[in-house]
């Protein structure tokens, strides 16, 4: 943890969650749980994102959307799945608009397990986002020198 | 001459992805210059289809797919789709679990409002404001977490009762909290109320007329800010018939009145809070249920964001044939459409939030 120490960028994005996810998300961000200290800020552009952080399971309308987000960050870039539901579908996985997890649609990169995933949780699995980003960053850079 | 017209015209698409609000909603504004001349809203981004669930989940089972209609507003969910199981059965709950009923639902509705005040000071750009208001509603999930064992999704209710009972000792923890809450909370709304930076981005803006807000059927504070005096807890379901309380009233209509009934409301729970906790009586906090329902109920309750309807038909088995949830945001949608009608664009996110929308409800 270098390069990357000093601020990743996230981008939430809602699936189709139940806003459970959601408003603990945002509560990372708010004085008690202070995701802030590990410079991180919730940005709404997904160009300056290097953290895509998705709640709730993908459907037919947003999968497109999701893909589009994700290509728009510039890489290297991470996926954080926050909640059962983004993991697998979880309660909802057997509705007929869920198409199942955020992994049918784009790669994710760490599973925050969870229905509603807590504050602690979700800030473990960012930070364990950190060190898989500075590995990609690692890669990327030893590639554009070979 | 058609032509020139919609020259004049520029549509602006807001979401599914947008900074101010975290859930995906999607609308076209369409402008002349900087007003807002008229607004397509899209939905469905978030659509789950979670009522056909109740075909294929135990009557009993379904209790948590409920509650995950939305987060934010949990407890009212699970508790109403309870309540018309136990209307179809026929099943009369214990008092006591009537009153840990309403606790909770008044915890989650200060938490539901608090949340909301942090989201409107975010959108009006008052950062500081935002995460004073989100730190003061960690307080009330302390609350909750230490009597339900869930921060947001509670899972305490069940048909016949509830799960869990709050002790006495824990009861009077809960007035302490409640009290020493009391302070900060008032100093956080304060700003919200007399601040003239706030007033000057709330005051007058997204006004929408007494006669505007009944005949496009809105809920909730929207309805009661255009000085609607209508509040479902008034029906005096649960144990709401034995708690003395008045229904909080704007007559201004914009977006600094939804913003004070909603911060009246908050105290007004405590309020509510305290009396129920003075009143609670002690016996069983739950009733064995045998059997499954059979027929139709329509139950109504008052949530955050205002009435919500629940349908449930059954046939006798242990599947329900039909759940339907007509929730606040949805009744709400239309007058949103009107107040935001003629609006400075940059006004637009202040007015979304004043309704205080929230989409996986009414998409469910």
């Amino acid at each position: 943890m270098s390069y990357f120490k000093k601020s990743p960028w996230l981008l939430h994005y809602d699936g189709s969650s139940c806003n459970g996810c959601d408003i603990e998300v945002l509560a990372c961000l708010t004085p008690l749980y202070d995701i802030e200290r590990f410079g991180i800020i919730n940005t709404g552009n997904p160009k300056h994102a290097d953290i895509l952080l998705i709640t709730g399971g993908v459907n037919e309308q947003n999968a497109d959307i999701i893909k589009n987000l994700y290509d728009q960050m510039p890489d290297p870039k991470v996926v954080v799945a926050v909640g059962i539901c983004a993991t697998s579908g979880g309660v909802f996985a057997e509705c007929y608009n869920i198409l199942g997890g955020i992994d049918k649609v784009i790669p994710v990169d760490v599973y925050v397990m969870g229905c509603a995933a807590r504050p602690e949780a979700i800030i473990d699995g960012v930070v364990k986002a950190l060190s898989i980003l500075e590995e990609k960053y690692t890669t990327m850079k030893q590639e554009k020198v070979a | 001459m058609e032509k020139a017209e919609e020259k004049r015209h520029t549509i602006v698409p807001f979401g599914p992805q947008h900074p101010v609000l975290p859930e995906p909603l999607h609308f076209d504004f369409v402008l002349e210059d900087e007003k807002v001349v008229d607004v397509i809203p899209s939905i469905g981004y978030i659509h789950r289809g979670l009522e056909i669930l109740v075909q294929k989940r135990e009557f009993t089972e379904y209790v948590y797919v409920a509650e995950r209609i939305c987060g934010i507003c949990s407890f009212i969910h699970g508790m109403g789709y309870c309540e018309a199981i136990e209307e179809i059965m026929k099943i009369s709950v214990p008092e006591r679990a009537k009153y840990l009923r309403l606790i909770w639902s008044e915890l989650s509705r200060v938490h539901s409002h608090l949340l909301w005040l942090g989201l409107a000071a975010d959108a009006f750009g008052f950062e500081n404001l935002f995460m004073q208001a989100w730190r003061a509603r960690e307080l009330v999930l302390d609350i909750i977490e230490e009597t339900t064992g869930g921060r947001v999704i509670f899972g305490a209710c069940k048909i016949g009762g509830v799960r869990k009972d709050i002790t006495d000792e824990s009861l009077k923890t809960m007035v302490t909290v409640i009290d020493g809450m009391y302070k900060d909370v008032r100093t956080i709304c304060d700003v919200f109320l007399n601040d003239s930076s706030v007033k000057e981005r709330l005051c007058g803006i997204g006004i929408l007329s007494r006669e505007d807000a009944y005949s496009l059927g809105a809920v909730g504070p929207m309805l009661r800010a255009s000085g609607v005096s209508y509040d479902t807890r008034k029906l005096g379901y649960g144990a709401f018939g034995d708690i003395d309380f008045d229904i909080v009233t704007e007559t201004a209509g914009d977006c600094y009145a939804r913003c004070a009934v909603r911060v009246h409301e908050i105290f007004q729970s405590f309020h509510i809070i305290k009396q129920a906790i003075s009143k609670i009586p002690g016996g069983p906090i739950s009733v064995k249920v045998t059997g499954a329902p059979n027929g139709e109920a329509m139950v109504r309750y008052e949530q955050p964001r205002g009435e919500v309807i629940y349908y449930v038909k059954a046939n006798g088995t242990k599947f329900l044939t039909r759940f339907r949830a007509r929730t606040p945001t949805f009744a709400n949608i239309p007058a949103m459409i009107q107040a935001l009608k003629g609006c400075d664009f940059a006004d637009v996110a202040n007015i979304v939030l004043t309704i205080d929308p929230c989409i996986s409800c009414t998409e469910r």
